[in-house]
């Protein structure tokens, strides 16, 4: 009859931990100029693209011994030299062109993490670009999307089949130098999704990638490009889960959204890596960079994300408000426990006039877990009447967990306004008991208490994926109160 | 129904109920009045399983079981309900998504199907006139921004949709001005049917000229010293507890 005390509850083992047995086509380990060009070589890309690479890895060569400390993270030290920068999966022809094509190891992964491919495609209706390891294996409804102009495919495609615009779009929004992580992604990026909207077009489904760590030792670097035309609409999807690991995994993403007058992008995440076990073994790092340009007027980025997994989290998805009357907006979730870490939040860059930005950050902390929300928001002289509404809140389960708010504030000019509210609360016994005197378990009622907190961030993520979330949060945190 | 024998409940060194005995048949209403500090909502967090009161002597059987051994929430599932003296606010969480989930814990136990959403709004509407709670209540946070009227008339309505077989309603009448407490005796009487037991703890006199109990105790000093009919109440009234006390001035004091 009594209380189970946090340390039992928050035991539960990680549901998506499987490894999966599948040939792999990997370079030998260690960053160097002859791996960038062999990974360049191996996927055939031109020139200019050898170029960006070999000119942000000696960008990263210069600034090698500085990785950034600021973050309220520590891991020991990475070894960029012990790190395989490969690795695709193998298989009969050059890529499987269809379903029947894509290995059946790999469709049962899919399965067992409850993302049956081709269920998702025929009945959602959702055109998932499923990306194992570094390798797209599997797009669907091309078709559909192509009758209406609307380009979603690999970023390897991407390069092969619309140079033009990977050309002129990639790295304009996080250049090569933006910073460490960014620096080494462009150097050594693998695949990753390319999605362009024509102008005026509305996208007529969510587009939707999932990412996946498999390889052992292998680091994947991401590299997502998102550009919407004037006055076209796009929502996109991600959603991740990886195999139990002993060794932490390096995950070191870049994601850049461009979306031009009046058009709107919504990007939604769902992360759940590997977070490492109750000491804190294992995991994955995830140093990630996303921003996107709000470049004409009245643009609009929605960022939405729920990070429950990885060790360490590093993550500040950002928008940079250009264009007049430009709309930026960060939602997220951020959940810690055992010995995992977060330093998340956002930058809002108000250059334009009448531009607006909304921030709601709900962090989680259970066990030993870390969870600081790192955020700035800058309005430049030319932003007049800019205004800024930022709301944070932390709760807090259990006795041993920490919650930290770092807000900066940089204004420019006399007409901006900046409103920030920030709350810590605490999962209380007297709720838990009074949850369970009217017939919940504990495990039912924290799961209730923190989808009731994180209710406003659950509401901007689309539906299926909010039910996702909703399941995850309970999953992840069946927990309750020291 | 709810059987007590030589009850001893400590919180931390200090023995709080010290050899308490109570039996309740089914449909019997017990009013269990006493002074401040007398141990009285000791009774009802023990009941109901809260942490941090170490029994150390005596049982509890509820139902032919062994009502200690059972987790709250088992204890809540099988029928036992507490109306808390201060009811907890939980921010973010909808009443009714609240109370649906605790009613569809509870059915599931019982082997009833789950209520939908349609079907529950519809029992809920009903109680909630019981009980003249206010509708824009029900999909607020829980308790939260509520009245003290309005949190004492959401613990009825929550016990009327949960539909307890032993009701415990600590201090219901705590905090209450005639009129809620009109309301509220008139939800109780509602609910009160052969199958349904229910200790009505209380300070004063008043709450049971509203919900008149067939048996009254008198609980002072972690026991029962008296035990009447509902005249034994109106003595009270009149008295006060001093002739109870076991050293006079002690910490209670007389009602008014």
């Amino acid at each position: 009859m009594t209380t189970p005390t946090v340390h039992e509850l928050l035991e539960t083992e990680y549901s998506a931990g499987f490894v999966t047995n599948v040939e792999e086509d990997r370079v030998p380990p260690g960053l160097s100029e002859e791996i960038i060009r062999l990974i360049s070589a191996k996927k055939g890309e031109p020139a200019w693209l050898l170029d960006f690479r070999l000119a942000a890895y000696r960008h990263f060569l210069d600034i090698r011994d500085t990785e950034p400390t600021w973050a309220k993270v520590s891991y020991p030290r990475i070894d960029y030299d012990d790190i395989v920068y490969y690795s695709a999966p193998k298989s009969k022809a050059d890529g499987p062109k269809r379903l029947e094509d894509v290995d059946p190891e790999l469709l049962r992964t899919y399965e067992k993490l409850g993302i049956p491919l081709e269920e998702r495609a025929a009945l959602a209706g959702i055109a998932v670009d499923a990306v194992f390891d570094s390798v797209s294996v599997a797009t669907t409804f091309k078709d559909k999307l192509a009758s209406m102009g609307i380009i979603f495919c690999s970023f390897s495609e991407a390069v092969r089949e619309h140079p033009e615009l990977v050309r002129e779009h990639l790295g304009s929004v996080v250049p090569t130098a933006d910073n460490y992580f960014a620096a080494l992604n462009s150097a050594v990026f693998t695949d990753g999704s390319f999605v362009y909207v024509p102008p005026g077009v509305r996208c007529p489904m969510e587009l939707s990638t999932y990412f996946r760590i498999n390889a052992a030792k292998t680091g994947q670097f991401e590299r997502t490009l998102v550009i919407a035309a004037e006055g076209s609409y796009v929502s996109y999807l991600e959603g991740c889960t990886a195999p139990m690991r002993d060794e932490n995994q390096l995950h070191a993403a870049v994601v850049e959204l461009v979306a031009l007058e009046r058009a709107e992008i919504k990007y939604s995440t769902v992360q759940n890596w590997y977070p490492g076990d109750a000491e804190g073994r294992g995991g994955i790092y995830n140093f990630v960079t996303k921003r996107g340009r709000c470049a004409g007027f009245r643009s609009k980025i929605s960022w939405t994300q729920v990070e429950t997994g990885s060790a360490i989290t590093w993550k500040y998805p950002s928008c940079i408000l250009q264009g007049d009357e430009s709309v930026g907006e960060f939602y997220s979730v951020a959940l810690t426990r055992h010995r995992q870490q977060a330093d998340t939040g956002t930058k809002m860059i108000h250059l334009g006039r009448g531009t607006r930005s909304t921030i709601v950050s709900k962090g989680i902390s259970a066990g030993h877990g870390q969870n600081t929300y790192r955020g700035l928001v800058r309005f430049g002289p030319r932003a007049e009447g800019a205004r800024n509404h930022t709301q944070c809140d932390s709760l807090l389960i259990g006795g041993d967990a920490g919650a930290h708010t770092v807000p900066y504030v940089d204004v420019r000019n006399d007409s901006s306004t900046v409103e920030h509210e920030a709350t810590t609360s605490r999962i209380s016994e007297d709720q838990l008991f009074y949850c369970r005197q009217r017939g919940l378990s504990a495990e039912d009622a924290v799961s209730l208490i923190v989808n009731g907190f994180c209710k406003e961030v659950l509401k901007e993520l689309p539906m299926e994926f909010a039910v996702e979330a909703q399941k995850l949060l309970g999953l992840s945190l069946e927990g309750a109160v020291g | 129904m709810l059987s007590i024998e030589d009850l001893h409940v400590s919180v931390g060194d200090r023995p709080i109920l010290r050899g308490l005995s109570l039996e309740i048949r089914s449909g019997e209403v017990h009013a269990l009045m006493g002074p401040n500090g007398s141990g009285k909502s000791t009774l009802a967090s023990v009941l109901a399983g809260r942490d941090g009161y170490v029994v150390t002597g005596g049982r509890v059987t509820y139902l032919g079981r062994d009502l200690l051994a059972m987790a709250p929430e088992e204890r809540a599932r099988e029928g036992v309900f507490l109306a808390f003296q201060y009811p907890i606010e939980i921010p973010g969480v909808s009443n009714l998504y609240f109370l649906k989930a605790g009613v569809n814990a509870v059915r599931r136990h019982r082997g009833q199907p789950e209520l939908d959403a349609m079907d529950f709004m519809k029992v809920a509407r009903g109680h909630m006139r019981l009980v003249e709670l206010d509708e824009a209540l029900a999909t607020r946070s829980v308790n939260q921004g509520f009245s003290g009227g309005e949190k004492k008339r959401n613990e009825m309505f929550q016990m009327a949709m949960l539909e307890p077989r032993l009701a415990v309603l600590d201090e219901t009448d705590s905090g209450l001005d005639i009129d809620a407490l009109r309301v509220v005796a008139g939800g109780v009487n509602a609910l009160r049917s052969p199958e349904r037991s229910m200790i009505v703890i209380t300070h004063y006199q008043r709450l049971l000229e509203h919900i008149v109990p067939d048996v009254v105790h008198v609980f002072v000093d972690g026991r029962i010293v008296e035990t009447g009919g509902r005249n034994l109440a109106e003595r009270l009234e009149a008295e006060g507890y001093a002739r109870y006390e076991r050293a006079p001035g002690a910490r209670a004091k007389a009602a008014p």
